[in-house]
């Protein structure tokens, strides 16, 4: 894509968006990012991942609105509403009326409703932030190694090779355990929150790092990078503004199919309970309380597993649609 | 009993305490005379009762734990469901008799002759060995034998899990074990004295009158020194009760089989009705709950009670209920409170806190009425001699903010201040019961931050850790204690104490300090009087109430299920769990 050589009559061929047929009243060019648009646009699947995504976002941004207008603050115990024998909701369906749109959790009667919404808090905060830190780290390192090549190249490749071996589940369960309370400054959630992100993000760039490393080493050889070359543009020059340009679409598309990726893992953390510490809500850890009760409750398993399922299902089919519309020659 | 489980156990374990004391213990079947049995299936048959009696021998009964043991060795336990099963291989100078109800907690003779003989100042017990007893390969059983297991049991650096009772009364004279022991026999220790094969004389530094609950503690089963292999020796205990080892896989399974040196006539306590007695080993304790309602497992070993969903399923369906008990048992939960750390140091506070405390929520989280009964004082009930009263009188036990609110500004703090508090992070009842202090508390602006802790180390290295628990402000501690025999001392001694606490950490006494508490447990001590006695350690539960260290929460109930194979049933109040000593199945 975005061969700088325009050839009348291949962009017809390979892109046929690209070419506007205005009854012969020349019209200008539609851009890349204008193609691309249209051809998401036409994705339905990609879209309606796309609207879950932003809704999801919104949700995230306005839970206590949200919480205030249809639910209790979420840590709030309600035991009138449990079964003082058998621990579970006395009502019908976990608990489910108008009052508790999602029924309360066994035992202290929370509102699971409300612990959803702030679920989604933490989730998509720890994948976004992570995600970033990995893809800057990833991209940052894949460039550099691709393009000056030679001892860097090797040395950066091995360095990928390692963090790729690391155990990373382990590690993060073993840092998570001896963390104490207070560190570098931060406290509670807050510092458990930043570590998270930390493990998950700078654990999981090598992957990236690799595919931009390749797509670099396939533009480094183009046309166009030798012409700049050979006008005398520095190394900067080129890395800025001939290769990260063409490098903007292979990291959208491995962004969005890495949150995915981190929303599991950081619920795995807090399903081992070594994510966020209780009372703060988190999808993991409700699954995690939900276990001893899967029999007597479902429905507390179903709610958190569900909003996990959602969240990762819209962001892989927006992350598939994603790359489809970027590079339909890779479909 | 500390009643210490390996992580997977705790989520099921601790998750089972429940039953419906109301029902049970009380309802005058327990009068102690155990002649009484049942045998129609309906709730709370094994209470106070023998259910399903039978002298039928034969089978093999299973049993499962979520966990593992501390240590199968006798001279390193300190579960109470460790101690109910050593019996099975192991014989002490007395034990607990095998019968239901109140008559399960009276000590009889095992090894001995009789119960011991004390000498006026009751600091000298003298005990006479029973003859012909023997080892399982056929070694007669001398009174030195027992002088050795009981020298080694001082041995903490090598057996850290034990109690440390006969460290503290022992007149060691400094004595520290038998492996750095330099006469030649190893029996160096002066305080027991082992005049003929025999007998055995045991010298104290203070007088005690209890020593009979010594004497039945698991250390004095005895050891022969050349089978000791030191930490190893739990690979193959040499046993001198009905049953042996066959198979020992550490961690997995053991099997007991019949011991061919055990002699029913020296033994009129035990019935020893299997053939063999199996023991799975960390089992998920939802499993374990769900082959116990299908029959394809005799006993929970742990005996606190099935979990959360089989306790949904049990009293929701009659015909499964009909096969539960529930237990009263001599067990509190309870919270900490740390006068190390400030503002708790002040008196005000702590009494602010006890008013704060919403005591349903606390019972909530322990499984409701059937988990237990919301404790006004820290003695249960259940213990000879225990009152009942309630220094910190709350509506409806929900908590007072006025009154809490006074005690704040009397302490200087009226708005509240911020602590941590600390529970183990694998019990999900420790937890449930944090995020309700939280949320009462909250209330009258007192802030707590949730710290779990591995419960492997929780009083190891965390809140039994003075300067740990003081570094990390660990006002607050989520605890509980289970009586290691069911009297005031067996209660009380190893959690009010302040001359228990050990700067190098292991403590259970998490947070009681005050000389006047500690000088009535001397009084309680050395009252001979049974009665006299009773009072005196109520005094001693009034003063630490008074002081306002512990935040009692719940005394615990556990709901038990016993398959319908299962022969010769009932809860016996000196474990508060199944007696397996008398236990048989119908399964062949």
């Amino acid at each position: 894509m975005s061969a700088p050589l325009e050839v009348p009559g291949a962009a017809e061929q390979s892109q046929p968006e690209a070419v506007v047929d205005a009854g012969g009243v020349p019209v200008a060019g539609r851009s890349l990012g204008q193609i691309a648009w249209l051809r998401l646009k036409r994705d339905r699947v990609a879209m309606g991942g796309g609207v879950v995504v932003l809704f999801l976002i919104a949700v995230a941004i306005f839970a206590p609105l949200i919480v205030a207008w249809l639910g209790h603050p979420p840590n709030e115990f309600h035991q009138d509403q449990i079964d003082p024998n058998l621990q579970t909701a006395s009502g019908k369906w976990g608990g489910i009326d108008s009052e508790f749109l999602l029924g309360v959790e066994p035992v202290n009667g929370r509102d699971l409703f409300s612990r959803m919404v702030y679920g989604s808090r933490i989730s998509l905060l720890v994948a976004f932030l992570s995600t970033l830190l990995s893809v800057v780290i990833g991209t940052v390192v894949g460039v550099v190694s691709g393009f000056f090549g030679g001892w860097i190249d090797t040395l950066l490749s091995r360095l990928m090779d390692l963090f790729l071996a690391f155990p990373l589940l382990v590690f993060a369960l073993a840092i998570g355990a001896v963390i104490p309370d207070k560190a570098f400054g931060l406290a509670g959630d807050a510092l458990r929150i930043v570590l998270m992100i930390v493990v998950i993000g700078f654990f999981s760039w090598p992957y990236i790092g690799r595919i931009i490393r390749g797509q670099t080493l396939s533009l480094r050889e183009r046309e166009f990078v030798d012409a700049a070359k050979s006008l005398g543009a520095r190394s900067p020059y080129i890395l800025f503004r001939e290769l990260l340009p063409n490098l903007v679409a292979p990291i959208l598309v491995y962004s969005t199919l890495l949150i995915p990726t981190n929303i599991l893992f950081e619920a795995a953390l807090s399903f081992l309970n070594v994510g966020v510490r209780p009372p703060t809500a988190t999808w993991g850890g409700m699954l995690s309380e939900a276990t001893r009760f899967y029999q007597i409750a479902p429905g507390f398993m179903l709610v958190p597993g569900l909003a996990i399922f959602v969240t990762v299902m819209a962001f892989n089919l927006f992350g598939d649609g994603l790359r489809d519309a970027l590079d339909p020659r890779g479909r | 009993m500390r009643r210490r489980r390996s992580i997977v156990a705790v989520v099921a374990a601790t998750a089972l305490v429940t039953g419906l004391a109301a029902c049970g213990g009380d309802d005058g079947d327990t009068d102690g005379t155990g002649d009484q049995s049942a045998t129609k299936a309906e709730f709370n048959a094994g209470v106070g009762k023998v259910f399903n009696p039978s002298d039928a021998k034969g089978g093999t009964l299973r049993f499962a734990n979520s966990g593992d043991w501390d240590s199968l060795d006798p001279g390193d336990t300190y579960y109470a469901y460790a101690w109910n099963f050593v019996r099975l291989y192991g014989r002490s100078l007395t034990m607990f008799k095998a019968a239901p109800g109140e008559e399960g907690a009276t000590v009889v003779p095992d090894l001995a002759e009789s119960l011991g003989t004390p000498s006026d100042d009751a600091k000298t017990w003298t005990y006479k060995l029973k003859s012909g007893i023997k080892f399982e390969d056929g070694t007669p059983v001398t009174s030195k034998d027992v002088k050795y297991a009981v020298e080694r049991s001082l041995d903490k650096a090598t057996f850290p899990n034990g109690p440390t009772y006969f460290n503290d009364f022992l007149d060691t004279q400094g004595y520290e074990s038998p492996y750095k022991d330099t006469t030649p026999d190893k029996l160096g220790l002066k305080a027991i004295e082992t005049p003929d094969d025999q007998t055995i004389i045991f010298k104290l530094v203070k007088p005690f009158s209890g020593f009979d609950y010594f004497a039945q503690m698991p250390s004095t089963i005895p050891v022969p020194r050349d089978k000791d292999t030191g930490t190893k020796y739990k690979e193959h205990v040499v046993s001198t009760g009905p049953y042996m080892f066959e198979t020992n896989e550490l961690g997995k399974r053991i099997v007991l089989t019949r011991n061919p040196n055990w002699d029913a006539a020296s033994d009129p306590n035990r019935k020893a009705l299997p053939d063999k007695i199996e023991v799975q080993l960390n089992v998920n304790s939802d499993d374990m709950d769900n082959r116990l309602l299908s029959g394809d497992l005799d006993v929970a070993i742990e005996g606190s009670g099935v979990g959360a969903a089989a306790q949904g399923r049990i009293l929701a369906d009659q015909a499964l209920k009909a096969n539960a008990d529930s237990a009263e048992v001599a067990r509190l939960w309870f919270t900490a409170m740390n006068s190390d750390v400030a503002p708790l140091d002040n008196i005000e506070c702590r009494k602010a806190v006890e008013y704060a405390v919403d005591k349903t929520a606390y019972q909530r989280a322990y499984g409701g009425d059937i988990g237990g009964k919301i404790a006004s004082n820290i003695m249960p009930p259940v213990i000879p001699g225990a009152e009942s009263f309630n220094l910190y009188e709350t509506p409806n036990n929900a908590g007072d903010v006025n009154k809490a609110k006074e005690h704040l500004t009397a302490c200087g703090q009226p708005n509240g201040f911020s602590t941590n508090i600390s529970y183990r992070a694998e019990r999900p009842k420790e937890k449930a019961t944090a995020e309700g202090l939280q949320q009462a508390l909250a209330k009258v602006g007192i802030k707590l931050t949730l710290r779990p802790f591995p419960l492997a180390d929780y009083t190891k290295l965390y809140a039994g850790k003075p300067d740990y628990a003081k570094a990390n402000n660990l006002g607050l501690m989520v605890y509980g204690w289970g009586a290691d025999w069911p009297d005031g001392f067996g209660f009380l001694s190893q959690i009010v104490d302040s001359r228990v606490i050990r700067a190098t950490g292991g403590n259970t006494n998490l947070a009681v300090k005050d000389p006047k508490v500690d000088a009535l447990v001397d009084k309680a001590m050395s009252e001979t009087d049974k009665a006299a006695r009773e009072k005196a350690w109520v005094e001693v539960d009034k003063a630490t109430m008074e002081g306002a260290w512990y935040v009692p929460g719940i005394w615990s109930n556990g709901l038990l299920y016993r398959p319908k194979n299962l022969t010769n049933v009932f809860i016996t109040n000196g474990f508060q769990m199944y007696d397996y000593l008398a236990m048989g199945t119908t399964n062949k």
